[in-house]
């Protein structure tokens, strides 16, 4: 299950939807919004997504993750619009049959969707606003 | 030949619009295309950024050809997460 939403996410979906005979481990991410980030009040998040193209992005690290461990199942829910202080931008689930494989392919999903996924977040802080990542400039490999 | 273009996120508030059919010639480049672009949209030259090219929902490098009909993306730098 890869998808975006505009409504708040359900970890127990994302639990439910990876649940496995053969799993003996279910690992979750959860990405949250925090109220500060370099010094800035932040006020909220609003995320904005290049929509069939980021889902198929996330299905694209679901594949990368199925070559590289022993999993069962993965599930990534990414959620668009305003996100407020403590929600929920991101969740992420795996079930394997061993623990390793679970928290490497979790990690391995939130550090790609960071990287390659056409999704962007606007910092909403007092004083202002700003679209992360583009002031940086930071450099992004072609694949 | 035809090409829908997609702004999204800082393109999207520089273009002022969130999608544009833009005529090019024949053997045209996505390169060629953010060339043409900028000229139609000065404010999309934003200072310092770091650019990736989608075409048909598939990154590409700028050399990439295009055809009639693509559907192209100009990626600002992510921030999902």
């Amino acid at each position: 299950m890869f998808r975006i939403t505009n409504q708040p996410i359900d970890l127990q979906e994302l639990v439910r939807f990876v649940t496995d005979p053969e799993a003996g481990a279910i690992a979750t991410f959860i990405g949250t919004t925090r109220n500060n980030n370099e010094g800035r009040n932040v006020i909220g998040l609003d995320y904005e997504a290049y929509p069939e193209m980021a889902e198929k992005e996330l299905g694209r690290i679901g594949d990368d993750a199925k070559k590289q461990w022993q999993i069962c199942r993965m599930a990534i829910i990414h959620r668009l619009g305003p996100v407020q202080i403590t929600e929920a931008s991101v969740m992420i689930a795996v079930s394997s049959a061993h623990r390793e494989a679970a928290f490497a392919a979790c990690r391995f999903a939130i550090e790609q969707i960071k990287k390659a996924v056409p999704i962007w977040k606007k910092e909403v802080f007092e004083g202002g606003e700003v679209w992360i990542g583009t002031q940086t400039g930071q450099p992004l490999n072609h694949k | 030949m035809k090409i829908k273009v997609k702004f999204f996120a800082i393109l999207r508030e520089r273009a002022g619009t969130a999608e544009v059919t833009k005529e090019i010639k024949e053997g045209s480049t996505v390169g060629d295309l953010w060339q043409a672009l900028q000229q139609e949209y000065p404010k999309l030259n934003v200072p310092g950024i770091r650019l990736l090219y989608a075409v048909n929902q598939n990154y590409v490098k700028p050399e990439n050809q295009l055809s009639d009909q693509d559907e192209v993306v100009f990626i600002p730098p992510v921030s999902g997460g």
